[in-house]
Order: structure tokens, then C-alpha cells, then sequence
């Protein structure tokens, strides 16, 4: 295929993945409105694995419902529509790179489209492991696709090749290293929003003045929201921490110095000192629970933050070529 | 097999007595020293640090460029003298910045000792004793079988030691009980990333004080030597000393810029002649990415553009300018049209003789209406526009001027005019009034070098190996304690085994306590089976006397 072809091929990937992801999130919401069961089911499904494993158990009233069959099936959909999407979105990363002969995060627009996919990629994992996560799929879902969007419309630029400070085997461990750490702390802070949601939801419940919300109901429970998200800020965490080393290391060889706190240095490090914060707060006193939520949520606003403005709004040495300035 | 545990010092207990003045200062001051330490005073002096370091990123900073806060400034003229007062055009090294993180490593400091002595304390300590209600753990169940109690805690201490656990085996009030743990790694992971956090620390002051960085721009053809007055801009720590540089000269045979086909740069390279003063002869290509190491210092390539050359000729026939090269500075990346001056002070005995080339330059001119510009920025058809200027250049007038500029003040003041202009292409030349003639000779590129020299970084590098190493073992791994405890089954018959586990760090560990119990019933189950065929005396015998012969656990 031609050079021509493989940047076609992307672009179509890019149209199907987001059409893809949409309908996903169309059968998400139809999973969360309408797979509960209508009467209530005395068969519950159990929490731990049966056998003589005793463990504490949520209060009765504020375990999600049973699903009913119709639930399942539209969950299994939206699960088959989303790994289909993002078969497609990694389709439009593969030919941009046979295309460009180069790794695929030379700009901007390719930088952000793979985060959104190791994001995607991350939630499938765990919720084919825990299937109750199925249930925040709509709000994983639905932000990936908001962010497709944007990032088609905003930051797209041609399959081309890259300036020659870009031209680094650093390229590779750097950027890869920072777009998985990435992707999964925006599926992190999002399950950490979600448990915010849930806490909120349980605490007015079992205050008596329940809202009665079937939808945040059928939230997985808030302590698997909590879990889900400090497992995966666990495994973000050294990632990223490799990331900004070994960015620096090649800023050592590229710009003549390791650390200049150039405007993404300095928002790399602050988000570094807050995911930091976020794994202390799990560990003090007083602070687990939704303060340590809290501080997940902020990390995820520095991301965005990071994303966004650090490379479209301010000047230095990090902006990719093709946006911005 | 077992260990005893050592006995538990009791806690000294004493009358209290009014405290001395003395006793109570050293009280306050420990108090102090404790909030300093607590995990949550660290947790807010890192939200602070991330505070304090969003106005570098926001407003310009001198260390970045130098030029941005001139501009903001300009700007900004009431608000900018304002912010500076508050150091915020220098927040990396602002008093405030500073005591946040060193507050933060004091707290560091004191938050690392005690855990470090607490974890060669729990080395070679034995595990803990089992707490009293074993139920109250996040992990428990309980076990029934027929073995008496100590032959059960000998099957459950051969699983645990088949998994790598630390095993004790005591017996207290409550009946003979077990302790197991594993997992030290987790806590020394969490020490070596927390002491490498000082470790960067230091290491980046001694970079700080002990380093310097020089730059400076250098036409095809010229070379430079590694002391402070040659460099066009240089900045040092507070220890470096002029004679401390290290002994480097570097003359730059050629420099090569490269382009794909939609213009994108490709490669900046510049070969370059290096050695100490005098044999400057070894000759290596350094390029973006792939800077010149040697002996502490590294030679950079930090950027080009292009020298346009000018002889100049006086009506006498001499030649005070003989292929004269300046560089200029692009004004534009895309296509690297430049501007600069040739500025030439010592023509004449008088000081209004002095005569300035200054112009644009276009690597590969196009001239449109009379205007020059560049569409290209290869070299393709060089060409300038310059403006000859005579009169005084008011270079020895004290005030520091651009070497990319004529000083406007002199233009201003009618001191130095203009005599002449035209658009030149390489070869072409035109006279002035006064029979004066200026040939554009030619081009040549120039490369921006800069000279690094920071002794810190190497242990930075370490200290940052330390951090991920540290930081994997900490977050990934985790400790596990498990107990077990033998009490009799009900009404006298048999025994059961209440175990339970605690453990710090990620991970399920609900899956792999069921593992663990599972494994142990079946254990149980054969041990029970084996022990019945072998003895003719029922398992259950209430005194157990058959155990007397220990087994060794399986290695
Ligand atoms: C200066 C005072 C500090 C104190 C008192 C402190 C204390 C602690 C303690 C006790 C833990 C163990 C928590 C656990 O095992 O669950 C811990 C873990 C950790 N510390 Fe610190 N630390 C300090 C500074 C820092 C700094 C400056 C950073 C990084 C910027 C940092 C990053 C971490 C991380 C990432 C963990 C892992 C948390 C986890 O295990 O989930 N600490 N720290």
C-alpha cells in the first residue's frame, strides 16, 4: 500500500472507531435503563466466591439489583461494540505508522488518540474481569467519545513525517511510556468520579432520603469503584514515573539539559507530586475514602490540563508541530 | 524449626513529676518535630509543592527565556515589577519554592529514619503474635479437622513455608497459635524510593553549584575556546570558578541542514574539530539527539541559520571587509529568513566613518513588488535587501547593543544614516555615493552551540534508577501476615483452626487466601487420612501422644 493508502486507512479507522464507540454507548445506557429486574429477585448473587469465606457485606439495599437477561445481552453488546471500536482505533494507529514509516505519536493528534486508546483498552480489562464495571461503561464510553470527537476536529493533522529532534529510538520509550501512564489514569480518575457519585448516592440512602435513582443503583458498589481506581493509579503510577525519567534522559541529549522546567516539565512534576499525594492519601488517616477521591479527580484535571492547554495554549520546547503556535 | 518470639519489654510506667522548663520546650519542640513528620502534614506540603509550581509554568520565567520577561514587562508595566518582587518570573529558585521542598525532605527526613529502623528492627525480629480475636482481620475462616492442635499448626506451617513465609509458633493464653509473614521487600521498596528522593535532591544542588552551560553562535569556518569571556551568553553556579573550565576548543568545519520533501527538517548536523587548546584535532558530527560527550562537558547543536558574507571596498581601494561573515538571526523557522547586521567600526581616523551593513537575508529569495522574501529554507538562490548606513554605531557609547542590530537611537539622533540600499543576489554588488562598493559574497550557515557541564546529572540518573526500582517494589508487591490459632472442635471432638490474614499493598487478596485455605483443607484432610492408617490409636486421641515425632516440613 501506498503512503496515500495506509493515511486513507487510518482516517476511515478514525470515522468507524467513533461511530463504533457511539453505538457502544448507546447499548451502555440501554444496559443501565433497562437491565434491572422488574420484581424483586431473591436469588442474589453472591459476593465473595462461596465456600467458607466469611466477609463483611454491604448493607442489602445498596448492592446493585440483579440483572435481567435482556441487561446482560445489551451489555454483552456494548462490550462486543467496544472492543470492535477499538479494534478500529488501534487500525488507525497501525497504518499511521506503516504509512509514516515512524512511530505513531508524532503530533499531537496522534499523541492524543492513542491515550484515549490504552483508556478504552484499560476499562475493557477490568470490566471483562469484574463484569459489574459494565455499568460505568457509558461514562467511560461516553468522554472517549466526546475526546474522539475533539480530537478529530481540533487537532487533526496529516500523516507526515516528524521534525529531527522527534527522530530518538527516546521517542518510543519516552511517548509510549507517557500515553499508557495517561490512558490509564483517565480511566482511573474516572472510576474515582464514579465512586464519588456512588458514596454520595449510598450515604443519602442509608440517611433515609433516597433519591431513589436506579441508574447510579445499578453503580458497581462504591468499594470496587475505590479498588478499581487505586489499582489502576498503582500500575499508572511507575509508569509514568519512567516517562518523565526518560523524557528527561532525552532531553538531556536533545536540548542540552535534563530538567528546565519547561511549561510540560513543570506540568509533568505537578502531576507527579499529585498522583503522589493520591497514594499517600490512601495511606493517612482521614483521608481515605472520598478526600483520596478527591485527589484522584484533581490528577485527572492536571491531565486534561496537561493535554490541552500545555500544548495548544503555552509556548516551549515540547509543542508538537501542527497545532498551536 | 520454630523460633520463640523474644519476650515484649513492658512499657515503662513512672510517676509524673511537674516538668522543668527545659523538658517542656524539648516537649514543644518534639511536638513540632512531629506534626513536621506526620504523613499528613507530607501530604499537604506536596499538594503545596504542585501549588507552587503552576505559576512557572503560567508566567515567563528568566531561566527559560529572558527575553519573554522583557516582553511581559513591556506589557505589563505596573503589574510585572509587582510579580517580581514576589519572585514569581523565578519560581524554580524563589525562597518560597525552596522552603516548600525542603520542608517537604525535612519531613521526608523525618518520616524515613524511624521507618528505616523499624524495618531492620522487623528483619531480624520475629513475626508478630497473632491478635486476639482473629475474626476481626479482613481475611478469616476457620478450619475443622480431626488432628489435634499442634499437628494441624505443623500442616499449616509447612504450606506457609512452601510460600516463602516467616513462621513462629508460640503458645499463649488463648492455645498454640502461629504467625507468619512475608513481603519485607514491599517495605525496603518504599524506603529506597524515599531515600532516592533525597538523594535527587542533593544531587541536583551539586549540579547546581558545581555546573556551568555556555552558548554561542559560530559561522562555518570559526571556532571557540571553553572560557567564559567567548561565549555570547553563559550562566554558572555559584562555585564555579573561570579557571575550573574545563579545557575544550571546537572550530566548526560545516554544518549541514537536511529537509524532507514537504519541507519538514530532517537533520541538523555539524562537524566539528574538538581537543584541548592548541590540538583541537579530533573530528566527530554532532547532531540533534546525538550531542559530543567528553570529559565532563557536552557540545550541543542548539539551532542555525545562516551567515551571509560581505566584502566591502572603499574608493582608495582597500579593503576593511574581505568576505566578511555575520551571522543572522532567522526571524522565521519555515522558511529561515534572517536578519543581521555587519557592522564596521574602524574604517576611517574620525568616529563618523563607521559604516553598517544591515539587512534580510532570504535563503532562497523571491522579490515581489520590489519586497525580498523567502519561500524556502534551503539555500536554494540566496539574496539580500540590505541598507548601508554611515556615521556612528555608538558601539563604544557603554550602553550594550545586539550584534543583530544597528542602534536605533543613533538613527534617531541623526548620527547614523542611511546612504544606500539595494537587493543583492551571491556575486552582485553596487556602489555607494561616496564610490564605496559592497559585494555580496556569499553565505555560509552557522550553528548555535552550547557547552553543558553539570557533575550532578550522573547522580541524578542513579538516584532516579532508585525512585523506579523503589517505586515498583513498594507498589507492586505486598505484606502478607497470616495467623492461625488451634482450638478444640465443638464438644471436645477434633480440632479448629481459626486463620486469619492481613495484608498491606495491592492486589486481590481475597482469591489467594481462599487459595491458601483450600490448599490447607485438602493438607489437612490427608495428614488426617495418613495419620489414621498409620497409628492403630484413633486421630482424635484427646493427648495427642503419637505426635511426639515432629515431621519436618518438605524443602
Ligand atoms: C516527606 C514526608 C513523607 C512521608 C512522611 C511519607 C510517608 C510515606 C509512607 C508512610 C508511605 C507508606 C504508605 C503505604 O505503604 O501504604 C509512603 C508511601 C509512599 N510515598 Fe511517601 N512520604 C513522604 C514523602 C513522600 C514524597 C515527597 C513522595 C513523592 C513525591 C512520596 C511518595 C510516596 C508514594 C508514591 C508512596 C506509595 C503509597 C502506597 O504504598 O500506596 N512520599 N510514604
Amino acid at each position: 500500500m501506498s503512503a496515500d493508502q495506509w493515511a486513507t486507512l487510518s482516517n476511515t479507522s478514525f470515522s468507524i472507531a467513533v461511530g463504533l464507540y457511539s453505538l457502544a454507548v448507546i447499548a451502555f445506557c440501554a444496559e443501565l435503563a433497562f437491565g434491572g429486574v422488574r420484581q424483586a429477585d431473591p436469588v442474589r448473587e453472591l459476593v465473595g466466591a462461596g465456600g467458607p469465606v466469611e466477609r463483611p457485606r454491604p448493607p442489602q439495599d445498596l448492592a446493585p439489583p440483579p440483572e435481567s437477561d435482556r441487561g446482560r445481552r445489551y451489555g454483552a453488546l456494548a462490550m462486543g461494540l467496544t472492543v470492535l471500536g477499538a479494534l478500529a482505533h488501534l487500525t488507525v494507529l497501525v497504518a499511521r505508522a506503516a504509512g509514516t514509516d515512524r512511530w505513531p505519536w508524532g503530533n499531537m493528534y496522534e499523541f492524543a488518540t492513542a491515550s484515549v486508546l490504552v483508556a478504552v483498552v484499560a476499562y475493557l480489562s477490568f470490566a471483562f474481569r469484574a463484569p459489574s464495571l459494565r455499568h460505568i461503561g457509558v461514562f467511560v464510553m461516553g468522554p472517549a467519545v466526546l475526546c474522539m470527537v475533539l480530537v478529530g476536529l481540533f487537532l487533526y493533522a496529516e500523516a507526515g513525517p516528524v521534525v529531527a529532534s522527534l527522530r530518538s529510538a527516546w521517542l518510543a520509550v519516552h511517548v509510549s511510556s507517557v500515553v499508557l501512564a495517561m490512558g490509564l489514569f483517565f480511566t482511573s480518575g474516572i472510576a474515582s468520579v464514579m465512586y464519588l457519585v456512588r458514596t454520595r448516592y449510598d450515604a443519602r440512602v442509608l440517611a433515609g432520603d433516597a433519591p431513589a435513582s436506579r441508574v447510579v443503583h445499578r453503580l458497581p458498589l462504591a468499594a470496587t469503584l475505590d479498588r478499581t481506581a487505586h489499582r489502576i493509579a498503582i500500575c499508572a503510577f511507575p509508569i509514568w514515573t519512567f516517562g518523565v525519567i526518560a523524557g528527561a534522559i532525552w532531553a538531556e541529549s536533545a536540548w542540552g539539559r535534563f530538567w528546565g522546567w519547561d511549561p510540560k516539565e513543570t506540568w509533568a512534576f505537578i502531576a507527579w507530586v499529585v498522583y503522589a499525594a493520591y497514594l499517600h492519601a490512601r495511606a493517612t488517616a482521614g483521608w481515605r475514602g472520598r478526600p483520596a477521591a478527591w485527589v484522584n479527580v484533581i490528577g485527572l484535571v492536571v491531565m486534561i490540563f496537561n493535554l490541552l492547554y500545555v500544548n495548544l495554549v503555552s509556548t516551549g520546547l515540547h509543542s508538537y508541530a501542527g497545532v498551536g503556535n | 524449626m520454630t523460633t520463640t518470639a523474644p519476650p515484649r519489654p513492658a512499657a515503662p510506667a513512672g510517676p509524673p513529676s511537674p516538668p522543668s522548663l527545659g523538658r517542656r520546650v524539648a516537649a514543644r519542640l518534639l511536638r513540632w518535630w512531629r506534626q513536621l513528620t506526620a504523613m499528613r502534614t507530607a501530604l499537604m506540603l506536596l499538594f503545596l509543592l504542585a501549588l507552587a509550581a503552576i505559576p512557572g509554568s503560567l508566567l515567563p520565567q528568566r531561566s527559560l527565556s529572558q527575553s519573554k520577561v522583557t516582553e511581559y514587562f513591556r506589557d505589563h508595566p505596573s503589574l510585572a515589577p509587582v510579580l517580581d518582587r514576589l519572585y514569581l518570573f523565578d519560581v524554580f529558585g524563589s525562597p518560597w519554592f525552596s522552603a516548600v521542598y525542603l520542608l517537604l525532605f525535612i519531613s521526608l527526613i523525618g518520616c524515613i529514619v524511624p521507618r528505616a529502623v523499624e524495618y531492620a528492627r522487623s528483619v531480624v525480629a520475629a513475626p508478630p503474635p497473632a491478635p486476639r480475636h482473629l475474626r476481626r482481620l479482613p481475611e478469616h475462616t476457620e478450619l475443622r479437622t480431626t488432628l489435634d492442635g499442634d499437628a494441624a499448626l505443623d500442616v499449616v506451617e509447612e504450606e506457609l513455608r512452601v510460600r516463602r513465609f516467616r513462621v513462629v509458633r508460640r503458645t499463649r493464653a488463648h492455645g498454640p497459635e502461629l504467625s507468619a509473614e512475608k513481603g519485607h521487600l514491599k517495605e525496603a521498596g518504599n524506603l529506597l524510593f524515599h531515600v532516592s528522593l533525597l538523594a535527587i535532591l542533593v544531587a541536583l544542588a551539586g549540579g547546581k553549584m558545581f555546573g556551568y552551560e555556555g552558548s554561542i553562535v559560530l559561522t562555518e569556518g570559526d571556532g571557540f575556546c571553553n572560557s567564559f569571556q567567548n561565549y555570547d551568553t553563559y550562566s554558572a553556579g555559584p562555585l564555579v570558578q573561570g579557571s575550573d573550565l574545563g579545557d575544550l576548543c571546537v572550530d566548526l568545519r560545516s554544518f549541514q541542514a537536511t529537509y524532507e520533501d514537504d519541507l519538514t527538517a530532517a537533520s541538523f548536523s555539524a562537524d566539528i574539530d574538538y581537543g584541548p587548546a592548541g590540538s583541537a584535532t579530533r573530528d566527530t558530527t554532532i547532531s540533534v539527539n546525538h550531542p559530543l560527550r567528553t570529559d565532563g562537558d557536552r557540545v550541543y547543536v542548539t539551532g542555525h541559520g545562516f551567515s551571509p558574507c560581505f566584502t566591502v571596498t572603499l574608493p582608495d581601494g582597500t579593503e576593511p571587509a574581505t568576505d566578511e561573515c555575520r551571522p543572522f538571526l532567522p526571524t522565521e523557522t519555515r522558511t529561515m529568513s534572517s536578519e543581521g547586521v555587519l557592522k564596521l567600526p574602524d574604517l576611517g581616523p574620525g568616529q563618523t566613518d563607521q559604516l553598517a551593513v544591515a539587512g534580510f537575508f532570504a535563503p532562497t529569495g523571491v522579490v515581489q513588488g520590489g519586497l525580498l522574501t523567502s519561500i524556502d529554507p534551503r539555500p536554494l538562490s540566496p539574496q539580500v535587501a540590505v541598507q548601508v548606513f554611515r556615521g556612528y554605531l555608538g558601539l563604544d557609547s557603554g550602553i550594550p547593543q545586539s550584534v543583530y542590530q544597528i542602534d536605533q537611537t543613533q538613527v534617531e539622533r541623526g548620527r547614523l544614516v542611511q546612504v544606500g540600499s539595494a537587493n543583492l543576489t551571491a556575486g552582485e554588488s553596487f556602489t555607494l555615493d561616496d564610490g564605496t562598493r559592497v559585494t555580496f559574497t556569499g553565505v555560509r550557515e552557522f550553528a548555535a552551540i552550547q557547552v553543558s557541564h553539570d557533575p550532578g546529572q550522573v547522580y541524578v540518573l542513579i538516584a532516579s534508577i532508585g525512585i523506579m526500582i523503589g517505586s515498583l517494589a513498594m507498589l507492586l508487591l505486598s505484606r502478607e501476615r497470616v495467623f492461625a490459632r488451634a482450638g478444640p472442635g465443638a464438644g471436645g471432638a477434633g480440632t479448629v483452626l481459626s486463620i486469619g490474614s492481613l495484608t498491606r499493598g495491592s492486589g486481590e487478596t481475597g482469591p489467594r487466601f481462599q487459595a491458601l485455605t483450600d490448599d490447607l483443607q485438602d493438607a489437612l484432610t490427608t495428614r488426617a487420612a495418613d495419620g489414621a492408617r498409620r497409628t492403630t490409636t484413633p486421630a482424635t486421641s484427646p493427648d495427642g501422644a503419637e505426635h511426639a515425632e515432629p515431621e519436618a516440613p518438605p524443602r
